[in-house]
């Protein structure tokens, strides 16, 4: 089985030959707008990266509660309340306990701002 | 022939002339270079690089991204002592890198074979070779086979490991199992640290144990051990005493399980005060990063590779990011929740480093569910974040499962694992 010619180094070598011959700004004015558009939303804050496995940004498992659409409030009462004990819990009180009241206030507002 | 979602990859990728960009790239003074496709490959599509591979294509849409997975289908390890048990099925386990590849980035099906650090290349089985701005190293393990005098690489087609995504390898174990007459004795050898999933042996012990309490009551499991303790012990404990009494038993280094030798033709394994003579042998090596580490030269004598906690950037190659069980992460465990985790940190830092700016520092969760019978399942988890260039737990975080709860807590459990390995692999593969 080989690779498609465009990620082997053959075509890499005569693609960077062409593009020598091309004056820095029109080789970009050449590629399509959606190459250099900028992402479209900011990507999620660390926190958060920890806990969609679980809590995807949307959709996701009837077993799981789910965090995308709720409000920011909800989210860091529910997280305070498992870290204090206050709420019964099967994993979140373990979990809850390694975030801070800061780090709590970005995942709900990154969650709150999914729909 | 080239795999579809290869050829259906080239149209898009020539669409957006993937090539181009990251070969103008390299000319372009830094200013503009800032708005090319910079080259970003990962080898290893498991539950780490696949999820790098994810989150970088959500980060930047400029990367040119590709992924280089030696298997067509990755078998996840986790819940896969479900098919021992008879709970799942293989096919449960089972995923392809179609909706990767249909998501933006290039899938090629190949063995990285070398990687040349100072020339930012690496080499395919197939001959081609990747540049790349920024390399990702996420290959899982690699079995010691050469650690117990009698096993092998060979071997394994006789006495399997099935502790790689290698699916072909549970699924013989599984049917060794089934072919098994009821009053036989299997056998698991079980690893030193570190090692990939902690408490998989036993998990893997008390699924099989399910499956023969079920279906062949008078056969037996022991665990031969190389180690004196292991993570959730007493809860493995109490639950096999409740579940799997006089069915099961776990033999530590100092009460004899070290395994000194196996004979594959006589089926015997000896250890170092007795012998005992299986049906069935589950032997599971001791373990290293996987060998493209070594060939990159980011594992150091351990065997595993040491990062910075932040950017997940080799020690000892610069631009080389590792991830994943390969990685010496600390405190962090060996496992599929956290692999993805770092997959996806990585891949912030990545887009950060790209750009000249300051990469955030990370926060990971590990929870790892392990399931004991169906309806009951038993978790570790924990929260990490680095001190001093080294993963530790968050101070007050973290633990197991509370050692008396009731059943309904355990079977909360088991549906939780469930619904992350659902969740999660939808996440990564779907
Ligand atoms: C029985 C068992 C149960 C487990 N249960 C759980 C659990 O419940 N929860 C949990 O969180 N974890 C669990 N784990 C651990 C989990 O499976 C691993 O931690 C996880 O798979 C690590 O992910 P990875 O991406 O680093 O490696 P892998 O999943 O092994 O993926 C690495 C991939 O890289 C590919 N590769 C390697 N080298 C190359 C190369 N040179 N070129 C191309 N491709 C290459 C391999 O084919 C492989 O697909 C379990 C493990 C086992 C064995």
């Amino acid at each position: 089985m080989r690779l498609p010619p465009h990620i082997g180094e053959g075509i890499t070598q005569t693609l960077i030959m062409r593009t020598k011959r091309l004056l820095p700004a029109l080789a970009l004015a050449l590629m399509p707008a959606n190459v250099i558009a900028a992402p479209a939303a900011p990507p999620p804050p660390p926190g958060v990266a920890a806990c969609t496995g679980c809590h995807p940004k949307s959709g996701g498992d009837a077993a799981i509660p789910q965090l995308a659409g709720h409000s920011a409030d909800d989210i860091i009462a529910a997280m305070k309340a498992f870290r204090s004990g206050t709420r019964p819990a099967t994993v979140m009180d373990r979990i809850a306990k390694g975030f801070s009241d800061d780090e709590i206030r970005v995942i709900a507002a990154w969650y709150a701002a999914q729909k | 022939m080239i795999p579809p979602m290869i050829e259906a990859q080239k149209n898009r990728r020539e669409i957006l002339g993937g090539a181009a960009g990251a070969a103008a790239a390299t000319l372009w003074p830094r200013a503009i270079r800032a708005q090319a496709a910079p080259r970003i490959v990962i080898v290893g599509g498991g539950f780490a690089g696949a999820s790098c591979a994810r989150a970088l294509r959500e980060a930047d849409a400029r990367l040119a991204i590709t992924l280089v997975e030696a298997q067509h289908t990755y078998t996840a390890p986790p819940l896969s002592n479900g098919v021992l048990g008879g709970t799942r099925t293989l096919a449960q386990q089972q995923f392809g890198y179609d909706k990767i590849a249909a998501a933006g980035i290039t899938v090629a099906i190949a063995t990285a074979t070398t990687v040349d650090a100072q020339a930012h290349s690496v080499t395919l089985s197939t001959g081609d070779k990747l540049r790349y701005d920024r390399l990702v190293v996420a290959p899982g393990i690699a079995l010691r086979f050469d650690a117990i005098p009698g096993y092998s690489a060979a071997a394994a087609a006789q006495l399997p490991h099935a502790w790689t995504s290698d699916g072909t390898q549970i699924d013989l174990l599984r049917r060794q199992l089934e072919a098994m007459d009821d009053g036989g004795l299997v056998a698991i050898v079980a690893p030193v640290n570190p090692s990939r999933c902690p408490p998989g042996p036993y998990e893997r012990a008390s699924m099989i144990a399910h499956y023969l309490k079920t279906k062949k009551p008078r056969s037996k499991v022991v665990i031969l051990d190389s180690k004196d303790t292991f993570t959730m012990q007493e809860l493995f404990l109490k639950a096999w005493k409740e579940l799997y009494p006089g069915l099961l038993e776990w033999k530590s280094l100092s009460s004899g399980g070290n395994v000194a030798s196996i004979d594959i033709a006589k089926k015997t394994i000896e250890t170092d005060f007795d012998n005992y003579t299986f049906a069935v042998a589950n032997v599971i090596p001791p373990q290293i990063a996987g060998p493209i580490a070594k060939l990159a030269g980011v594992a150091d004598r351990t065997g595993w590779c040491p990062i910075d906690p932040v950017t997940f950037e080799s020690l000892q190659q610069k631009n080389i990011h590792v991830i994943g069980d390969a990685a010496l992460a600390g405190a962090m465990p060996k496992s599929a929740f956290a692999g993805s985790v770092e997959g996806k940190l990585c891949a912030a830092a990545i887009a950060a480093l790209l750009v000249d700016k300051k990469p955030a520092v990370p926060k990971l969760v590990s929870n790892c569910y392990s399931v004991v019978a169906p309806d009951y399942a038993i978790s570790i988890a924990g929260v990490y974040h680095p001190v001093n260039g080294e993963y530790v737990d968050v101070e007050g975080s973290g633990g197991v499962s509370p050692l008396d709860a009731p059943a309904a807590l355990r079977a909360q459990e088991a549906k939780f694992a469930d619904a992350w390995f659902r969740t999660n692999t939808a996440e990564i593969f779907g």
